[in-house]
Protein backbone atom coordinates (compact mmCIF):
# COMPACT_ATOMS: atom_id res chain seq x y z
CA UNK A 1 0.00 0.00 0.00
CA UNK A 2 1.20 3.00 -1.38
CA UNK A 3 1.97 5.75 2.07
CA UNK A 4 0.74 8.31 0.19
CA UNK A 5 -2.92 7.22 0.37
CA UNK A 6 -4.84 9.40 2.43
CA UNK A 7 -8.62 9.25 3.36
CA UNK A 8 -11.37 10.84 1.71
CA UNK A 9 -15.23 10.94 4.12
CA UNK A 10 -18.39 11.41 2.20
CA UNK A 11 -21.04 11.61 4.47
CA UNK A 12 -24.80 10.99 3.12
CA UNK A 13 -27.80 11.87 4.90
CA UNK A 14 -30.72 9.93 3.45
CA UNK A 15 -34.30 9.89 3.00
CA UNK A 16 -34.99 6.61 4.74
CA UNK A 17 -32.91 3.85 6.35
CA UNK A 18 -33.05 2.33 2.95
CA UNK A 19 -29.52 2.60 1.44
CA UNK A 20 -31.45 3.39 -2.04
CA UNK A 21 -33.27 6.16 -0.82
CA UNK A 22 -32.72 9.47 -1.85
CA UNK A 23 -29.81 11.61 -0.44
CA UNK A 24 -31.38 15.03 1.68
CA UNK A 25 -27.86 16.22 2.85
CA UNK A 26 -24.49 15.58 2.23
CA UNK A 27 -20.67 16.85 3.99
CA UNK A 28 -17.28 15.78 2.34
CA UNK A 29 -13.89 15.82 4.14
CA UNK A 30 -10.78 15.16 2.40
CA UNK A 31 -7.43 14.26 4.10
CA UNK A 32 -5.51 14.75 0.78
CA UNK A 33 -5.73 18.29 1.50
CA UNK A 34 -7.06 18.85 -2.16
CA UNK A 35 -10.93 20.43 -1.61
CA UNK A 36 -11.48 22.09 1.22
CA UNK A 37 -15.11 22.11 1.72
CA UNK A 38 -17.28 24.01 3.31
CA UNK A 39 -20.78 24.97 4.37
CA UNK A 40 -23.93 25.80 1.76
CA UNK A 41 -21.20 24.78 -1.24
CA UNK A 42 -23.36 23.34 -3.69
CA UNK A 43 -27.30 22.70 -4.19
CA UNK A 44 -27.09 19.26 -5.65
CA UNK A 45 -25.87 15.89 -3.58
CA UNK A 46 -23.14 14.47 -5.33
CA UNK A 47 -24.94 11.47 -5.30
CA UNK A 48 -28.64 10.47 -5.64
CA UNK A 49 -28.10 7.74 -2.69
CA UNK A 50 -25.62 5.44 -0.96
CA UNK A 51 -25.48 2.48 -3.54
CA UNK A 52 -25.38 5.41 -6.02
CA UNK A 53 -22.16 6.59 -4.35
CA UNK A 54 -21.20 2.62 -4.06
CA UNK A 55 -21.09 2.19 -7.91
CA UNK A 56 -18.63 4.84 -7.93
CA UNK A 57 -16.13 2.87 -5.62
CA UNK A 58 -17.09 4.45 -2.15
CA UNK A 59 -17.10 2.02 0.48
CA UNK A 60 -19.40 2.37 3.73
CA UNK A 61 -17.49 2.40 6.55
CA UNK A 62 -20.50 3.12 9.34
CA UNK A 63 -24.24 2.79 9.38
CA UNK A 64 -26.65 4.48 11.48
CA UNK A 65 -28.18 2.72 14.39
CA UNK A 66 -31.68 2.67 14.84
CA UNK A 67 -32.94 2.94 18.22
CA UNK A 68 -36.57 2.96 19.37
CA UNK A 69 -38.13 6.82 20.15
CA UNK A 70 -38.08 7.56 24.24
CA UNK A 71 -40.87 7.35 26.24
CA UNK A 72 -42.36 10.97 26.26
CA UNK A 73 -39.70 12.04 23.15
CA UNK A 74 -42.05 10.46 20.05
CA UNK A 75 -42.67 13.75 18.45
CA UNK A 76 -39.08 15.22 18.96
CA UNK A 77 -37.04 15.99 16.01
CA UNK A 78 -32.86 16.76 16.37
CA UNK A 79 -30.29 15.23 14.33
CA UNK A 80 -30.65 13.79 10.60
CA UNK A 81 -31.54 10.12 11.44
CA UNK A 82 -29.94 8.09 8.57
CA UNK A 83 -26.38 9.26 8.40
CA UNK A 84 -23.96 6.73 6.21
CA UNK A 85 -20.47 7.67 6.10
CA UNK A 86 -18.45 6.39 2.92
CA UNK A 87 -14.99 6.79 2.44
CA UNK A 88 -12.52 6.18 -0.98
CA UNK A 89 -8.34 6.52 -0.26
CA UNK A 90 -6.43 8.62 -2.14
CA UNK A 91 -2.87 9.35 -3.41
CA UNK A 92 -2.37 12.79 -1.92
CA UNK A 93 0.00 13.27 -4.98
CA UNK A 94 -2.28 12.92 -7.91
CA UNK B 1 -53.85 48.49 15.74
CA UNK B 2 -53.58 46.26 12.91
CA UNK B 3 -51.29 48.81 10.60
CA UNK B 4 -48.19 46.47 9.72
CA UNK B 5 -48.93 43.37 11.50
CA UNK B 6 -48.56 40.07 10.02
CA UNK B 7 -51.66 38.23 8.46
CA UNK B 8 -52.68 34.90 9.47
CA UNK B 9 -50.89 33.02 5.85
CA UNK B 10 -47.25 34.85 7.40
CA UNK B 11 -47.59 33.64 10.78
CA UNK B 12 -48.29 30.43 8.94
CA UNK B 13 -44.85 30.61 6.77
CA UNK B 14 -43.47 31.60 9.45
CA UNK B 15 -44.78 28.33 11.31
CA UNK B 16 -43.20 26.27 8.48
CA UNK B 17 -40.15 27.81 7.68
CA UNK B 18 -39.12 29.50 10.56
CA UNK B 19 -38.22 33.01 9.15
CA UNK B 20 -39.83 35.62 7.09
CA UNK B 21 -38.17 38.30 5.10
CA UNK B 22 -38.98 41.33 3.29
CA UNK B 23 -36.67 42.86 0.64
CA UNK B 24 -34.89 46.40 0.33
CA UNK B 25 -37.54 47.22 3.61
CA UNK B 26 -35.55 49.75 4.74
CA UNK B 27 -34.74 53.07 3.34
CA UNK B 28 -31.37 53.80 1.29
CA UNK B 29 -30.49 57.01 3.11
CA UNK B 30 -31.17 55.08 6.73
CA UNK B 31 -29.06 52.08 5.33
CA UNK B 32 -26.23 54.23 4.74
CA UNK B 33 -26.06 55.87 8.11
CA UNK B 34 -26.53 52.48 9.57
CA UNK B 35 -23.28 51.14 7.56
CA UNK B 36 -21.51 54.13 8.98
CA UNK B 37 -22.49 53.34 12.64
CA UNK B 38 -21.70 49.52 12.46
CA UNK B 39 -18.14 50.82 10.92
CA UNK B 40 -17.73 52.72 14.46
CA UNK B 41 -19.34 49.81 16.49
CA UNK B 42 -22.67 49.65 18.31
CA UNK B 43 -22.03 49.09 21.96
CA UNK B 44 -24.50 46.25 23.24
CA UNK B 45 -27.07 47.20 26.04
CA UNK B 46 -28.21 45.64 29.14
CA UNK B 47 -29.97 41.96 28.29
CA UNK B 48 -33.61 42.18 29.24
CA UNK B 49 -34.14 45.60 29.40
CA UNK B 50 -37.13 47.02 27.16
CA UNK B 51 -36.54 47.66 24.04
CA UNK B 52 -37.55 51.04 23.25
CA UNK B 53 -35.31 51.81 26.30
CA UNK B 54 -32.36 49.43 24.54
CA UNK B 55 -30.54 51.98 22.68
CA UNK B 56 -30.13 56.38 22.39
CA UNK B 57 -31.69 58.13 19.25
CA UNK B 58 -28.88 56.70 16.31
CA UNK B 59 -29.66 55.17 13.07
CA UNK B 60 -29.83 51.71 14.55
CA UNK B 61 -32.62 52.61 16.82
CA UNK B 62 -34.58 54.37 14.08
CA UNK B 63 -34.61 51.16 12.04
CA UNK B 64 -36.17 49.62 14.92
CA UNK B 65 -39.14 52.47 15.36
CA UNK B 66 -40.16 51.66 11.60
CA UNK B 67 -43.29 51.26 11.90
CA UNK B 68 -43.07 48.04 9.38
CA UNK B 69 -40.42 46.82 11.89
CA UNK B 70 -42.86 47.53 15.16
CA UNK B 71 -45.66 45.73 12.91
CA UNK B 72 -43.25 42.57 12.45
CA UNK B 73 -42.67 43.04 16.42
CA UNK B 74 -45.52 43.39 17.56
CA UNK B 75 -47.07 40.42 15.26
CA UNK B 76 -44.47 37.69 16.47
CA UNK B 77 -43.16 38.77 20.48
CA UNK B 78 -46.05 41.66 21.58
CA UNK B 79 -46.40 45.26 22.23
CA UNK B 80 -43.41 45.33 24.49
CA UNK B 81 -40.38 43.15 24.16
CA UNK B 82 -37.17 42.76 25.78
CA UNK B 83 -33.97 43.39 24.25
CA UNK B 84 -31.57 40.06 24.26
CA UNK B 85 -29.03 41.07 22.73
CA UNK B 86 -27.50 42.17 18.95
CA UNK B 87 -24.37 41.75 17.56
CA UNK B 88 -22.69 43.16 14.13
CA UNK B 89 -21.34 39.85 12.39
CA UNK B 90 -18.49 40.75 9.83
CA UNK B 91 -17.22 38.29 7.14
CA UNK B 92 -13.80 39.83 5.92
CA UNK B 93 -13.18 40.26 1.84
CA UNK B 94 -12.03 37.07 0.28
CA UNK B 95 -12.93 34.40 3.20
CA UNK B 96 -13.58 31.25 1.79
CA UNK B 97 -14.88 28.95 4.42
CA UNK B 98 -18.37 29.25 5.50
CA UNK B 99 -19.00 29.46 9.17
CA UNK B 100 -20.28 26.40 10.39
CA UNK B 101 -23.85 25.22 10.81
CA UNK B 102 -25.50 26.31 14.12
CA UNK B 103 -28.42 27.86 15.94
CA UNK B 104 -28.21 30.46 18.24
CA UNK B 105 -29.17 28.74 21.12
CA UNK B 106 -28.70 25.44 23.73
CA UNK B 107 -31.42 23.37 23.71
CA UNK B 108 -34.60 25.53 24.04
CA UNK B 109 -37.69 23.41 25.13
CA UNK B 110 -39.79 26.04 25.19
CA UNK B 111 -42.84 26.70 23.12
CA UNK B 112 -43.00 30.34 23.72
CA UNK B 113 -40.34 31.90 21.43
CA UNK B 114 -37.43 34.63 20.87
CA UNK B 115 -37.02 36.44 17.50
CA UNK B 116 -33.64 37.39 15.71
CA UNK B 117 -33.84 40.07 13.41
CA UNK B 118 -31.03 39.60 10.27
CA UNK B 119 -31.01 43.52 8.97
CA UNK B 120 -28.76 43.50 5.82
CA UNK B 121 -27.92 47.05 5.50
CA UNK B 122 -26.08 46.67 1.97
CA UNK B 123 -25.89 44.52 -1.46
CA UNK B 124 -25.55 41.02 -0.60
CA UNK B 125 -25.01 38.91 -3.60
CA UNK B 126 -24.11 35.82 -3.77
CA UNK B 127 -20.34 35.85 -3.96
CA UNK B 128 -20.56 37.66 -0.66
CA UNK B 129 -22.51 35.12 1.41
CA UNK B 130 -25.48 36.51 2.84
CA UNK B 131 -26.52 34.29 5.77
CA UNK B 132 -27.65 30.50 5.05
CA UNK B 133 -30.52 29.46 6.12
CA UNK B 134 -32.21 25.71 6.83
CA UNK B 135 -35.89 26.71 6.05
CA UNK B 136 -38.21 24.43 8.62
CA UNK B 137 -34.91 23.39 11.28
CA UNK B 138 -36.11 25.35 13.92
CA UNK B 139 -38.00 22.72 15.82
CA UNK B 140 -35.06 20.92 16.41
CA UNK B 141 -33.89 20.22 19.71
CA UNK B 142 -29.89 20.35 19.00
CA UNK B 143 -27.32 22.66 21.20
CA UNK B 144 -25.24 25.25 19.07
CA UNK B 145 -23.01 24.00 16.79
CA UNK B 146 -23.62 20.57 17.66
CA UNK B 147 -24.66 20.01 13.72
CA UNK B 148 -21.83 21.45 12.74
CA UNK B 149 -20.45 17.93 10.66
CA UNK B 150 -23.35 18.81 8.25
CA UNK B 151 -22.27 21.21 5.33
CA UNK B 152 -25.47 20.89 2.69
CA UNK B 153 -29.25 20.48 2.45
CA UNK B 154 -31.50 20.17 -0.10
CA UNK B 155 -33.31 23.87 0.20
CA UNK B 156 -30.91 25.52 1.84
CA UNK B 157 -31.23 29.17 1.41
CA UNK B 158 -29.14 32.14 1.44
CA UNK B 159 -29.95 35.58 2.08
CA UNK B 160 -28.90 37.23 -1.24
CA UNK B 161 -30.43 40.28 -1.18
CA UNK B 162 -30.67 44.26 -1.83
CA UNK B 163 -29.63 47.06 0.48
CA UNK B 164 -32.48 47.43 3.47
CA UNK B 165 -33.82 43.54 3.63
CA UNK B 166 -35.12 42.25 6.44
CA UNK B 167 -35.39 38.88 7.91
CA UNK B 168 -36.80 37.52 11.19
CA UNK B 169 -36.40 33.96 12.65
CA UNK B 170 -37.58 31.63 15.46
CA UNK B 171 -34.46 30.90 17.79
CA UNK B 172 -33.68 27.70 16.34
CA UNK B 173 -33.33 28.22 13.26
CA UNK B 174 -30.66 26.72 11.91
CA UNK B 175 -28.16 28.92 10.04
CA UNK B 176 -24.46 29.95 8.73
CA UNK B 177 -22.90 32.62 7.19
CA UNK B 178 -21.47 32.34 3.96
CA UNK B 179 -18.31 32.73 2.50
CA UNK B 180 -17.35 36.23 0.92
CA UNK B 181 -15.38 36.06 -1.88
CA UNK B 182 -16.03 39.79 -3.25
CA UNK B 183 -13.04 42.46 -2.25
CA UNK B 184 -15.47 44.50 0.52
CA UNK B 185 -16.21 43.10 4.15
CA UNK B 186 -19.22 41.91 4.85
CA UNK B 187 -21.73 43.40 7.63
CA UNK B 188 -25.02 41.90 8.76
CA UNK B 189 -26.86 43.53 12.19
CA UNK B 190 -28.95 41.27 14.25
CA UNK B 191 -31.03 41.45 17.17
CA UNK B 192 -32.44 38.98 19.61
CA UNK B 193 -36.28 40.09 21.35
CA UNK B 194 -37.78 38.11 24.01
CA UNK B 195 -41.74 38.45 24.49
CA UNK B 196 -43.52 39.47 27.74
CA UNK B 197 -46.60 38.33 27.00
CA UNK B 198 -48.25 35.14 25.70
CA UNK B 199 -47.23 34.54 21.88
CA UNK B 200 -51.26 33.88 21.16
CA UNK B 201 -53.06 36.21 18.26
CA UNK B 202 -50.44 39.02 18.51
CA UNK B 203 -51.04 39.37 14.59
CA UNK B 204 -54.17 40.48 12.51
CA UNK B 205 -56.00 37.29 12.75
CA UNK B 206 -59.43 38.88 10.14
CA UNK B 207 -58.01 35.59 8.06
CA UNK B 208 -57.41 33.28 10.60
CA UNK B 209 -59.49 30.80 8.69
CA UNK B 210 -58.05 31.64 5.35
CA UNK B 211 -57.91 27.75 4.17
CA UNK B 212 -54.36 27.83 2.83
CA UNK B 213 -53.16 27.80 6.45
CA UNK B 214 -53.10 24.20 6.28
CA UNK B 215 -51.42 23.36 2.94
CA UNK B 216 -48.85 26.27 4.44
CA UNK B 217 -48.22 24.59 7.72
CA UNK B 218 -47.78 21.15 5.60
CA UNK B 219 -45.21 22.18 3.64
CA UNK B 220 -41.90 19.42 3.13
CA UNK B 221 -38.94 21.05 2.81
CA UNK B 222 -37.09 17.68 1.90
CA UNK B 223 -34.44 18.06 3.89
CA UNK B 224 -36.03 15.99 6.99
CA UNK B 225 -36.71 12.93 4.37
CA UNK B 226 -39.24 10.14 6.38
CA UNK B 227 -39.48 12.50 9.41
CA UNK B 228 -41.60 15.24 7.40
CA UNK B 229 -44.56 14.05 9.09
CA UNK B 230 -43.23 14.46 12.64
CA UNK B 231 -42.54 17.99 11.82
CA UNK B 232 -45.47 18.82 10.42
CA UNK B 233 -46.89 17.59 14.26
CA UNK B 234 -44.81 19.82 15.39
CA UNK B 235 -46.46 22.87 13.63
CA UNK B 236 -49.67 21.74 14.18
CA UNK B 237 -49.01 21.78 18.62
CA UNK B 238 -47.14 25.57 17.31
CA UNK B 239 -50.00 26.57 15.65
CA UNK B 240 -52.19 25.48 18.94
CA UNK B 241 -50.12 27.74 20.90
CA UNK B 242 -50.32 30.70 18.60
CA UNK B 243 -53.63 30.70 17.91
CA UNK B 244 -55.32 29.45 21.03
CA UNK B 245 -57.37 26.43 18.88
CA UNK B 246 -56.78 23.65 21.05
CA UNK B 247 -58.84 21.45 18.41
CA UNK B 248 -56.59 22.98 15.39
CA UNK B 249 -55.49 19.53 12.87
CA UNK B 250 -53.86 19.28 9.40
CA UNK B 251 -54.54 15.87 7.89
CA UNK B 252 -55.66 14.88 11.00
CA UNK B 253 -52.45 13.80 11.98
CA UNK B 254 -52.96 14.74 15.72
CA UNK B 255 -56.62 14.01 15.67
CA UNK B 256 -56.05 10.31 14.98
CA UNK B 257 -53.41 10.65 18.59
CA UNK B 258 -55.63 11.78 20.65
CA UNK B 259 -58.80 9.62 20.00
CA UNK B 260 -58.67 7.12 23.13
CA UNK B 261 -62.25 5.88 23.43
CA UNK B 262 -61.12 3.65 26.19
CA UNK B 263 -59.99 6.24 27.92
CA UNK B 264 -63.42 8.48 27.90
CA UNK B 265 -65.59 5.49 28.73
CA UNK B 266 -63.11 4.53 31.77
CA UNK B 267 -64.29 8.16 32.96
CA UNK B 268 -67.33 8.14 32.39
Amino acid sequence: MSTNLRQKLLILYLHSPDLKSKVVAWSAYDGTGRDQNTSGESEEPPYSSVVDAMEDGWRVVQFPQQFPAYPGSEYTTSYLKFEYILEKLEDRND
Amino acid sequence: MTDHLLDTRQMARFAADGFLRWDALVPVDLNEAVCRQMEEGIPRATAGRPLDKAWPDTPIAEVFRMPEIQGITRSLVGPDPLYDHHAVHTVDAGREQGQIWHADAIIDTRTHFDIQFFYFAHDTPREMGGTMFLPGSHYRRISESDIARYQNFLGQTPMVCEAGTVAVAHHGIWHCAQPNLTDAKRYMFKLRLNPTVKQCRLWNTTDLDDPEIGKILGTNHGWYGNEVRLEVVNRIKFWRFLTGNESFDVSYWLSRLENTPETELAAS
